[in-house]
């Protein structure tokens, strides 16, 4: 890497008792980067991503995210990170611009900042007339395109998106990666975890976990060729043949 | 059946992973009973009486005596009492010359129960007083009277809660748990998946309320075997007959469980209804805490719709009075239409709205 | 700070929305207020009772008119025969039975004594032990009115008769629910602050919108400062809304100072909700929150003093009571509003809830943790 890493992991794990869920797990992330955490149900990417978030104390190894300390300064590193869950965690008993007044007031941005950027939001995501609604009413869509745009409210460094496609039609899929593409031409890093295989075409890098470890990390088109595969689809599926375990 | 099997065995484990919940399931009457026979009580022991003694004579001396030797009572010297009483100056003297002498109880009647408790219990004592003088001067005409003490001639408290007690916790786990799990199902989302199964809609309730129904048979078993062991309270009457009749308040307050669940959107709802709409009412109208005649009638006619009360008063009569069913009949047959009434109305119900 | 401020209106609009616990802040209370202390009353009157006249003399009907012309018993069943009676007994249709034995009135004259039978069903012991005092004292004044009347020509046989006059000081009507309402309310304000205060995190927790909250740069004590508040305005909603029934529908104005009523209960509520979000740190799901906060509630309540005198208790017992935030809350508003009492009279109950206060809070504040 030419460029300091904007996440850098030094073998990380995650132990619950006997079960390793995360196995020493080492990589560098470059700023500007849409890096892809590929893998099955059950292998350990969103265990990886929630200690890199600070919402999970690792068992062992060391990270430096956005330019901190994970261990030692963990409200640093979420001062400049942003996250979007797997579950969706927006209030639904707040409206879209309720939320949205919430989360940057949180992140100290000025009432004057909320007020523009939730006008962009209206705007970009095309939901000028949605944002009094309760964010109940909104269709799955949408609240994952809120979501998104929520955390990158307060112009964080790295964003990380745990499945963020999950459960969305085709059109709604392709939207959200231009909402991606996007960010990562405003410079923001974006580390997401997804289990659709092709996705990964879509970023700069990918690493494939199983089994809690590592198996690959590299650009797809580097992959693809090293395994002799045609579509990320195929390499999966040669790694994760041997893979034991199934269910997250 | 073997699908009935399979989903309430997984009911079953839904129930027993949750080991914070199901403590307090277990540990709730054993708590209740436990406080109940050993920390409450609405006997007065060890009141205090100051007397204010302006007589100063053999009488007034007599009395306070008396006072002092009964059990309820301990006389001080100063200070805040719970009573005081003042034997006025010249007591002797109105007692043996005119024949009425006059004293004075002042209480503290902010907690009015308790006042006019002591102050009924003092008066007796002074009754007894009057009675006694009258006996030493042989004064004709004299009434006496002996007391018998049915049911419970040591007074104890447990023949009175230990019944209610089995009524609050019964209520409480089936109507509260039931009505719980099945609106967080709803909430969950799961719920959908069990309808759309080749479960009938009333297998579904059969499942979710088995694992509270033999909840609730543990829960009587404890309590009964702590107020027999613990408390000393022997079970006088048929135990199949108490089992029975226990188990036909077990459906009627599952049925009660499943109807909130209908009603019930969220489970915070669901928990709001079953306290306030279910157990308040059992506390209060059940005549368990507070007596029903003393409550104005529309109270009282509200007291005769809680399933709670006709089975309070079936317990006491079988476990405390050692009564058999030609006593119950009539609270038998009222708490079997209840029964059968809230289980077709939450079936049916149940039916409508969820499946 | 400002942190705290959009905590705050986030709570605030969410709290709003919800209706439920709205109708609990403000109907529920006012309903419980009006109906409890309607339905909680210990006195004990209406006592049925069932005569057994084996006499039926001039002297026992007299004895009869005597009993049923008090509001304290009822007559139930007037008969000749004990086990006609007794049967009643067993169907709960009568407490008391009075038995009075064949030649009653000539015993008396000829033998210058006689003896009645009281038999009481005494489940509820106490009821019993006052049903059977209320007896024995018109019985006792049935004695002396007969003897006068048996006597009326005698000046030697003064019997001596011991009168008693009672002052009942506070409450000189002695109204059942001038005593109950304020120890309700102190109840109720309890429960309601503990439920909501225990389901709210968990609730956070249940559908997620914790971890969003996890992931910011959130303090843990912005956070729970950030729940503490609102319920914390709220109590005193419901305290406002308890003292306006108390006095428009029971006329019961607070002897003391009701600035003092206020002081304490902000102290109070911060002590409970404390314990509310204490549990809401600890359970997993709604359901055992629920179950947690009901079961110390029900402890408390049962111990505060509420439904039976602490004094009452075994010693042990109310050295427990002083860890019961419950019996302070439910003194002080009995000490204040009803006997008027001063700052100094509760110095020692502001010291201990205060106490509780930070305790529990703490605790609440160091057990949550942003990072499992």
């Amino acid at each position: 890497m030419n460029t300091v890493p904007i996440i850098s992991v030094r073998n990380l794990t995650k132990a619950f008792g006997s079960f390793t869920a995360v196995d020493a797990i080492s990589f560098d992330v470059a700023p500007g980067e849409i890096f892809g955490f590929l893998g099955a149900n059950g292998a350990g990417k969103t265990t990886a991503m929630k200690m890199l978030c600070g919402l999970l104390s690792p068992t062992s190894g060391e990270a430096r995210v956005a330019g901190f300390d994970l261990a030692t300064q963990t409200e640093d590193v979420k001062r400049r990170i942003g996250y979007m869950s797997q579950k969706f965690s927006l209030y639904e008993d707040l409206t879209v611009e309720e939320n949205i007044r919430f989360y940057g007031g949180i992140y100290g941005l000025t009432l004057a900042e909320i007020r523009r950027k939730t006008a962009e939001l209206a705007a970009d995501l095309g939901l000028v007339e949605e944002m009094q609604k309760l964010v109940r009413s909104l269709p799955l869509g949408w609240k994952q395109k809120i979501a998104f745009s929520v955390a990158l409210l307060h112009d964080p460094a790295i964003v990380f998106l745990d499945e963020p496609t999950g459960g969305v039609d085709p059109v709604t899929r392709r939207q959200f990666w231009d909402l991606i593409y996007a960010a990562a031409h405003r410079g923001v890093t974006l580390f997401v975890t997804t289990h659709y295989m092709d996705e990964a075409e879509y970023c700069h890098r990918v690493s494939i976990m199983v089994d809690g470890a590592i198996k690959a990390l590299d650009t797809p088109h580097a992959l693809r060729k090293r395994f002799g595969a045609s579509s990320m689809d195929d390499v999966f599926t040669l790694l994760a043949r041997g893979a034991q375990r199934s269910a997250d | 059946m073997k699908q009935l099997y399979t989903f309430v065995r997984k009911e079953f484990l839904h129930v027993l992973r949750d080991k914070k919940t199901l403590l307090i399931l277990f540990g709730l009457p054993v708590v209740q009973i436990l406080i109940f026979g050993f920390a409450l009580t609405n006997e007065v022991k060890h009141a205090s009486v100051f007397i204010r003694d302006e007589a100063h004579d053999d009488a007034s001396r007599a009395l306070m005596e008396r006072i002092d030797a009964s059990q309820v009572f301990d006389v001080v010297q100063s200070g805040p009492a719970n009573l005081d009483l003042i034997i006025p100056s010249g007591f002797a003297h109105d007692l043996s010359h005119g024949g009425r002498a006059t004293v004075q109880i002042i209480t503290d009647a902010s907690d009015p129960n308790r006042a006019t408790t002591l102050s009924t219990y003092l008066t007796a004592i002074i009754a007894d007083h009057q009675l006694a003088l009258s006996e030493l001067q042989g004064i004709p005409y004299l009434i006496r009277t002996t007391t018998r003490f049915t049911y419970n001639p040591q007074l104890k408290g447990a023949p009175n809660f230990v019944p209610g007690v089995m009524a609050l916790v019964l209520m409480l786990v089936c109507v509260m748990m039931t009505s719980i799990s099945i609106v967080r199902e709803k909430e969950l989302g799961t719920m959908e998946i069990l309808l759309v199964s080749p479960f009938r809609p009333l297998m579904v309730i059969v499942a979710k309320v088995i694992p509270y129904l033999l909840l609730s048979v543990v829960n009587i078993i404890s309590i009964l075997l702590l107020s027999v062991f613990v408390l000393g309270l022997p079970i006088n009457g048929s135990i199949p007959l108490l089992f029975s009749m226990s188990i036909l308040f077990i459906i009627t307050s599952l049925a009660l469980g499943v109807l909130v669940s209908t009603i019930a959107a969220t489970q915070q709802v669901a928990m709001l209804v079953s306290m306030m709409g279910m157990l308040l009412p059992t506390l209060l109208f059940s005549g368990f805490m507070f007596p029903i005649e003393n409550m104005p009638l529309p109270l009282q006619l509200i007291s005769n719709a809680i399933p709670a009360k006709w089975y309070y008063n079936i317990v006491k009569a079988v476990m405390i009075k050692g009564l058999g069913m030609d006593a119950i009949m009539k609270e038998a047959i009222i708490l079997f239409g209840m029964a059968l009434l809230l289980t077709a109305i939450s079936v049916k119900r149940f039916k409508v709205r969820l499946a | 700070m400002r942190t705290l401020f959009f905590l705050l209106q986030k709570e605030f609009r969410q709290i709003f929305r919800d209706r439920i616990i709205l109708a609990m802040i403000l109907i529920l209370p006012t309903m419980q207020l009006i109906l409890l202390p309607l339905a909680a009353n210990y006195e004990v009157r209406h006592i049925g009772v069932s005569i057994v006249d084996h006499d039926r003399s001039v002297a026992s009907q007299q004895l009869l008119r005597k009993i049923t012309a008090t509001d304290y018993f009822n007559l139930v069943r007037y008969t000749n025969s004990y086990p006609d009676a007794f049967t009643l007994i067993e169907s709960n249709q009568t407490d008391v039975i009075l038995e009075i034995p064949e030649g009653f009135e000539r015993g008396l004259v000829r033998e210058n004594e006689q003896t009645l039978f009281i038999s009481t069903n005494a489940i509820n012991g106490v009821k019993a032990n006052i049903g059977a005092a209320y007896l024995n004292r018109i019985i006792m004044d049935f004695n002396a009115d007969l003897r006068t009347e048996l006597l009326s020509d005698a000046k030697g046989h003064v019997q001596p008769l011991i009168d008693v006059r009672t002052i009942d000081k506070f409450n000189p009507h002695l109204l059942y629910h001038v005593f109950m309402v304020p120890g309700i309310l102190a109840l109720l304000l309890t429960m309601i602050s503990v439920y909501l205060s225990a389901l709210n995190i968990v609730k956070e927790k249940e559908l997620g919108t914790i971890e969003q909250i996890n992931v910011t740069p959130i303090t843990r004590l912005q956070f729970i400062s950030g729940k503490l508040i609102p319920f914390w305005l709220l109590g005193f909603v419901t305290l406002t809304i308890g003292l306006l029934v108390a006095r428009f529908v029971y006329g019961i104005v607070p002897e003391g100072n009701i600035a003092l009523i206020y002081l304490f209960s902000g102290v109070y509520l911060t002590a409970v909700l404390g314990l509310g979000l204490l549990i809401s740190t600890v359970a997993e799901t709604q359901q055992q929150a629920m179950f947690v906060a009901f079961f110390f509630m029900m402890i408390f309540i049962m111990m505060g003093g509420l439904f039976t005198s602490i004094e009452s208790m075994p010693q042990w017992a109310q050295w427990l009571t002083y860890l019961n935030p419950v019996r302070y809350i439910i003194e002080v508003m009995r000490l204040v509003i009803l006997k008027g009492a001063g700052f100094s009279e509760i110095r020692f109950h502001f010291l201990v809830i205060t106490g509780m206060a930070i305790i529990l809070n703490s605790w609440a504040v160091l057990k949550y943790r942003k990072m499992a």
